[in-house]
């Protein structure tokens, strides 16, 4: 049983080693995926080009302004002449915030009123209009209570109120690397245990090799087990590189128990291997082969929570998500990433890959025959 | 040689269907140990599917086919310890080596230790392959290819041999070879079951099986069938001034057909084969009536009936069958 399984094994990886592009891409891709999402996808908003309207030009107006600058989410790099100067900035997409002080406003405010600030925020995309405008509103918050300080000569902090104090837990400095990077390490893994276990195996029907193999009294488990291993190691293998680069070089900190991690990343990865050989039981072609595993997975980028929070979707979006395998194994990764659980916080997303695994394999096993159709 | 009355294949109705398509249609046959049995027949006769079938690669629809005493069906894996198949197209692996192949198959069939690199030599030198080892399976020749894969197929000694189309494509002199291991094999007491469309090859074989729409027309050593086909073979060339090429060999196979005595006209490349009671008696008129309309009879000659001229013969009669 177990010669055969690794004689299936070595020519595996004879194959492998004998097509050394189709090789260094499956470990490139990952990699390249890791930096394009935790550089690209960065909605973190520092340094945003912002035009800054001084109508005012009075020491108040610049100190507002110099607040703005010194948050460093703004950087205050144009003084358009009028409001119409400032708007093509922003049209033409050279700044994405707009400052506009209205005449008067230093002596508004020594005379004890309250004039407005307009802020104007690129809103093309939602995600960062948002934080721009959190951003804006809470460094205009703290110049408004520097004033209230100063003009009416009260210290703030010995006043009664409500002090709310937000404490972001697990990723203090809110960096969407962090939340990202774990994503990726779920993705590749589902994607490239799919993808390969599926091309693999049709690769073997199209070539007509599988007709070979069959004719010889090789059981199938042992022919399934010997063909999917060298590539499960290879998805491992660019798991725990895709964990490296993203403690080192991204430095999200691993809050958890590394060997944990590992080890239910590799169970997870029964049920996508399952998926890859459900796929190659069905598709005829290689080109199938990718085509059904597309299909797969660009639902699953989108419901798995990947990118998107699944409690912001529609609950038609949440109830399909359900049925997404990634959705469970991203929980567990973020989880022990982030948060550094333990797994009996997770004993509800591992009994559910455990059922994903099981189902999806007897499906495939009863589709696999050792037999020509 | 040791042959036996034991059929070692035997298959009863055994018929595929794929959607409306019949490619074997109720199939009754018997393979005796020892023999070379040959499936002849042209392209989509359904030897393939049938090989298919009797390896235990493909279910049947109908019928059952018991091989080695097992059932194709319910035994398969029983069946394939003892028996080894090579495909008619290259089902080996390109970017593997010939020895890396071999190597493999023996892995599969725990072939191991020193038997496994004696008998590696052995069938490296009998394919006349052992200075190529080294070489990509897909960068071998045509013929080189078929040697390995027969060698790959025998890596475990099997007592029957499936073999489908194992020439086609191939060069005459690959061929001949290719024959000659065969016979050595035939020597040593293997079954083989070889399907070709070659006649040439069919003469080769202890007993054929001549093959027509899915189903077998005629099972019988070559002499037997070759014996089939009545009468006395006249061979000659058609000539004329006027006509050319087919037009020219249908005139002239009108011409002879309703003659006395001729039972039986074939086209053979530019020749013209006729059948006649007796050659002797009928050529003289043969002769008269293709020169009256002007066609002169070239390299007239009496020769032997082949197994090409009695498939077509057979072929013809199962047709005018169908259509009555």
């Amino acid at each position: 049983m177990i010669r055969r399984t690794l004689s299936i094994m070595r020519k595996e990886f004879l194959h492998m080693f004998r097509d050394p592009r189709t090789l260094a891409s499956l470990f490139l891709i990952p990699v390249l995926q890791l930096f394009l999402l935790g550089y690209a996808a960065n909605t973190n908003v520092e340094h945003l080009q912002t035009a800054a309207l001084d109508m005012d030009r009075s020491p108040r107006s610049r100190a507002i302004l110099d607040a703005y600058q010194a948050s460093n989410y703004f950087d205050v790099t144009y003084y358009p002449e009028n409001q119409a100067e400032l708007g093509e900035l922003i049209d033409r997409g050279k700044a994405r915030a707009g400052i506009i002080i209205p005449p008067g406003l230093g002596q508004d405010l020594e005379a004890g009123q309250s004039p407005e600030i307009a802020f104007i925020v690129d809103g093309s995309d939602p995600t960062i209009a948002n934080t721009v405008f959190a951003s804006a509103q809470s460094v205009g918050q703290a110049v408004s209570v520097d004033l209230i300080e100063e003009l009416m000569n009260v210290d703030m902090e010995n006043q009664p109120g409500l002090d709310v104090r937000p404490r972001v837990w697990y990723n203090p400095d809110m960096r969407s690397a962090n939340f990202l990077v774990p994503g990726v390490v779920g993705m590749i893994l589902q994607m490239l245990s799919m993808m390969m276990t599926a091309m693999a195996i049709v690769r073997e029907r199209e070539q007509g090799t599988i007709e070979q193999l069959i004719v010889t009294p090789i059981r199938s488990a042992e022919l399934i087990v010997g063909k999917v291993m060298p590539y499960a190691l290879i998805v491992f293998i660019n798991v725990i590189g895709v964990l490296a680069i993203a403690t080192f070089w991204f430095k999200v900190p691993i809050h958890g128990d590394v060997g944990l991690l590992l080890l239910l990343t590799a169970y997870a990865m029964i049920s996508s291997l399952a998926l890859g050989l459900l796929i190659s039981t069905i598709a005829k072609s290689q080109q199938e082969a990718m085509l059904s595993t597309y299909f797969f997975m660009l639902p699953t980028i989108f419901l798995s929570g990947y990118l998107f929070p699944i409690d912001a979707m529609p609950k038609f979006l949440q109830f399909l998500s359900l049925f997404v395998p990634l959705r469970y194994l991203l929980v567990i990764i973020r989880g022990i990433i982030l948060k550094g659980v333990s797994w009996e916080l997770l004993a509800q997303e591992i009994v559910i890959l455990g059922v994903f695994s099981v189902v999806i394999l007897s499906l495939a096993a009863m589709r696999f025959h050792k037999r020509l159709e | 040689m040791n042959e036996n009355n034991n059929p070692i294949i035997t298959t009863e109705n055994l018929s595929k269907k794929f959607g409306d398509i019949t490619a074997v249609n109720g199939l009754n046959l018997d393979v005796k140990q020892g023999e070379i049995f040959g499936l002849v027949g042209p392209d989509g006769a359904g030897k393939t599917t049938t090989i298919r079938m009797l390896v235990a690669i493909m279910l049947p629809t109908e019928g059952t086919a018991s091989v080695t005493g097992y059932d194709t069906v319910k035994e398969a894996e029983a069946i394939k310890h003892r028996i080894g198949y090579m495909a008619q197209q290259f089902n080996l692996y390109s970017d593997l080596s010939v020895s890396e192949n071999l190597n493999f198959f023996a892995d599969i069939f725990a072939v191991r230790g020193k038997i496994r690199r004696e008998r590696i030599d052995r069938l490296l030198n009998f394919a006349r392959l052992t200075e190529f080892t080294d070489r990509r399976a897909g960068h071998l020749s045509g013929g080189m290819k078929k040697k390995l894969a027969l060698a790959c197929s025998l890596i475990h000694e099997p007592d029957i041999l499936f073999l489908d189309e194992p020439t086609t494509g191939v060069d005459p002199v690959s061929r001949r070879e290719f024959w000659d291991i065969l016979a050595n094999l035939h020597i040593q007491g293997v079954t083989i079951l070889v399907s070709t469309p070659y006649m040439d090859e069919a003469e080769r074989c202890s007993r054929v099986g001549l093959m027509y729409d899915g189903d077998i027309i005629e099972c019988d050593t070559p002499e037997n069938i070759k014996a089939l086909i009545a009468g006395e073979l006249l061979e000659l060339k058609p000539v004329s001034e006027s006509l050319r090429g087919v037009g020219l060999l249908r005139r002239a196979k009108q011409t002879v057909a309703p003659l006395d005595g001729v039972l039986e006209a074939q086209t053979f490349g530019d020749l013209l084969h006729i059948f006649v009671d007796n050659a002797g008696a009928r050529q003289e008129a043969i002769v008269q009536a293709l020169q009256t309309e002007g066609i002169r009879s070239q390299n007239l000659r009496q020769t032997r009936p082949r197994m090409e001229e009695a498939f077509i013969s057979l072929v013809q009669r199962v047709k005018e069958a169908q259509l009555r």
